[in-house]
């Protein structure tokens, strides 16, 4: 089942929550609508559900128009953020639900729905929780259970919003892996909405990234990470640099530093941004011409597998950010305080309107 | 579950050791707390029943033979009877659209909602005198057609809905707005109608709720007064509640029997703390069993 949203636009009062949005999501694909908190991504994945009605444009399942249908009609699974399990039925009677409200003549007998709440159960390696109360069980397994529950009307598509949002770091980590291979098992066309970026690029085919009501860019976890579309993308995935430059003929100029910019080789002196990531960059004991900027070395943090460096510009005295690895730093040897040279392995420049 | 109360055991005396006061004023507070109660709650209750038993048992039973208290106790139970449920269906509207919904004129019909609550409830006997009176709004019309609201039942049950209104829907707003709108929009997700999701998702949770907003109700209906008293116009055997009959027996010196009414008012107010305990037991033990 694929998603077509065509031109959708949300407003509550005067606030702009969605702006003329437009996205496909193939059919079979697990999609990351990934943003900052108010950029509209919860939204939209309600409007997707039904929970919500655009105030102008159109949303198709697989060519067929849905805008007007009511939610209860739209075969969708949602997922909530703090779960909406039913908190006065137990873990059985949650994942029930679904099929006990179809009408008589679509409703399945006792044994067969019994039968399918325990395949669901196992599904989610959850069938020995059968007869406990929700708020009997641990965050994760809530999380799970609300799965279950949204698989068991075998809907069309999945919504799932910041699913993993109210869990602690490592029942996070899990339930990423987990919920990736059985996306891997099951193939339903499934949307999640995250603030969360390497929940986003670890887990999902294509990343949706979203500000401010528009979507700046749409991509694999790869083609979002490194060449992101625009400043937002650059700043919002991982830790960045950023330095105000100047681009003239096809070379951005930091100060003293020149550094080649092909692609803008038309541009005669317009004002510009330069983001170069903390690991494209490498530390030197000498100057290598005109493209390195001399620093002072502030701190040194090694943190797990990587050292990071707090490094000082000579020049202005900005803060630059630099990664590298242990073999790195051991060969270089050295030391907070020493004066070295930085030079960026890539930079992305972005001129300024 | 045994863990659970013995950490919830240890946390209290921890902290009430922490705040601990010297042992003379938690006793002087205590004492002057149950002196206070004893002397303004619990004597008069005493006395009640007291003067009520003064005469013996069969002049106490005797009072509720006569056919004018039997009417007025029948009375109460009707206007409570029609009043509880009017308000349990309006209750929960008027906290469902409060809770779940956002509309213009919302912080409105939550200070309409307190209006009983904020005036006398002889100003509110009055209003209806007002609209429904010979000399009011629809007097003319409704004695032209035959119609008797005021001085007649329509007009005490009238009153009674009108002083009950606000304890239902102010017992389900904050439970209601607390447990947000999330597990109903599942339910729709997950295909139900409008009415199983009020069935089988929303009523289990307000269920507590209800049931004690509903005592509440009930017992402000049977015991209320001054309202009452207005548009009554107390014509014994037709227009006399509890609270008034206990009024007149009391006015013609008639304390026995004054008294023996009371005590039935007093006994129903006993019945509904009790009940209003059980529900509140109730309700804490759905919490800790599903926790």
């Amino acid at each position: 089942m694929s998603i077509e949203i065509r031109n959708v636009q949300k407003n509550f009062g005067d606030f702009s929550a969605l702006n003329d949005i437009s996205l496909d999501v193939p059919s079979g694909e697990l999609v990351a609508l990934l943003g900052p908190s108010g950029c509209g991504k919860t939204t939209l994945l309600r409007i997707i559900a039904g929970l919500e009605f655009p105030d102008a444009g159109r949303i198709h399942f697989d060519g067929e128009d849905t805008t007007q249908r009511h939610v209860r009609e739209r075969q969708v699974g949602f997922v909530f953020q703090h779960y909406a399990l039913f908190r006065h039925m137990t873990v059985f009677e949650n994942v029930a639900f679904g099929l006990r409200v179809r009408p008589k003549s679509t409703r399945p007998n006792e044994a067969e729905i019994r039968r399918r709440v325990h395949e669901l159960l196992n599904l989610v390696q959850l069938d020995w929780l059968a007869d406990r109360y929700p708020p009997q069980l641990s965050g994760g397994q809530r999380q799970r259970i609300a799965l279950a529950r949204a698989l068991a009307v075998e809907p069309r598509v999945l919504l799932l919003d910041e699913p993993f949002g109210a869990l602690d770091a490592q029942v996070r980590k899990d339930l990423r892996r987990w919920l990736r291979r059985l996306h891997d098992e099951l193939h339903i066309t499934s949307v999640f909405v995250t603030h969360d970026q390497e929940e986003a690029l670890e887990v999902a085919d294509r990343v949706v990234v979203m500000n401010k009501g528009v979507i700046e860019q749409v991509g694999t976890p790869s083609e979002v990470y490194d060449h992101p579309a625009s400043p937002f993308v650059y700043h919002f995935l991982g830790n960045v640099n950023l330095f105000h430059s100047r681009v003239h003929a096809g070379f951005a100029y930091i100060g003293e530093v020149e550094l080649a910019a092909p692609e803008h080789v038309g541009a005669e002196n317009a004002s510009a941004l330069a983001y170069v990531r903390p690991h494209d960059i490498d530390i030197q004991r000498e100057a290598d011409g005109d493209s390195a900027f001399k620093v002072v070395i502030n701190h040194i943090h090694p943190i797990g597998p990587v050292i990071r460096l707090e490094l000082g510009r000579e020049d202005d005295g900005e803060f630059i950010e630099a990664v590298l690895t242990h073999e790195r730093f051991r060969e270089l040897n050295l030391q907070a305080g020493e004066h070295v040279y930085v030079k960026p392995r890539k930079v992305r420049i972005f001129l300024q309107d | 579950m045994i863990t659970i109360t013995a950490s919830h055991y240890n946390t209290k005396v921890a902290h009430s050791r922490a705040i601990a006061e010297p042992a003379w004023i938690r006793w002087l507070l205590i004492a002057s707390a149950l002196g206070f109660l004893g002397l303004f709650l619990f004597v008069p209750l005493a006395a009640v029943f007291t003067e009520a038993l003064r005469k013996g048992i069969a002049v106490y039973l005797a009072a509720f033979k006569e056919p004018d208290a039997l009417s007025a106790i029948w009375l109460t139970f009707t206007a409570a009877a029609i009043a509880v449920p009017l308000n349990l269906v309006f209750g929960v509207s008027a906290a469902w659209a409060i809770a779940k919904f956002d509309f213009k004129g919302k912080s409105v019909l939550i200070t309409l909602i307190d209006l009983p609550f904020a005036v006398s409830p002889v100003i509110a006997g009055l209003v209806y005198v007002l609209i429904f009176g010979l000399q009011g709004w629809f007097g003319g019309w409704l004695s032209s057609h035959d119609y008797k609201v005021l001085f007649a039942v329509p007009g005490i049950v009238l009153a009674t809905v009108f002083v009950t209104f606000p304890f239902v829907a102010r017992e389900l707003i904050p439970l209601m707005q607390a447990q947000g709108k999330e597990e109903e929009e599942a339910a729709i997700v997950l295909g139900a109608s409008g009415w199983q999701m009020f069935w089988r998702v929303t009523l289990p949770n307000i269920k507590w709720g209800l049931l004690y907003g509903v005592i509440l109700t009930n017992a402000r209906a049977m015991g209320e007064f001054g309202a009452v008293s207005v548009v009554s116009g107390h014509i014994r055997g037709m227009t006399n509640t509890l609270p008034l009959h206990v009024e007149i027996l009391y006015n013609e010196y008639n304390y026995v029997a004054a008294f023996a009414c009371a005590s039935l008012l007093a006994f129903l107010a006993l019945v509904t703390l009790a009940l209003k305990s059980l529900v509140e037991w109730q309700a804490a033990r759905a919490v800790t069993t599903n926790e």
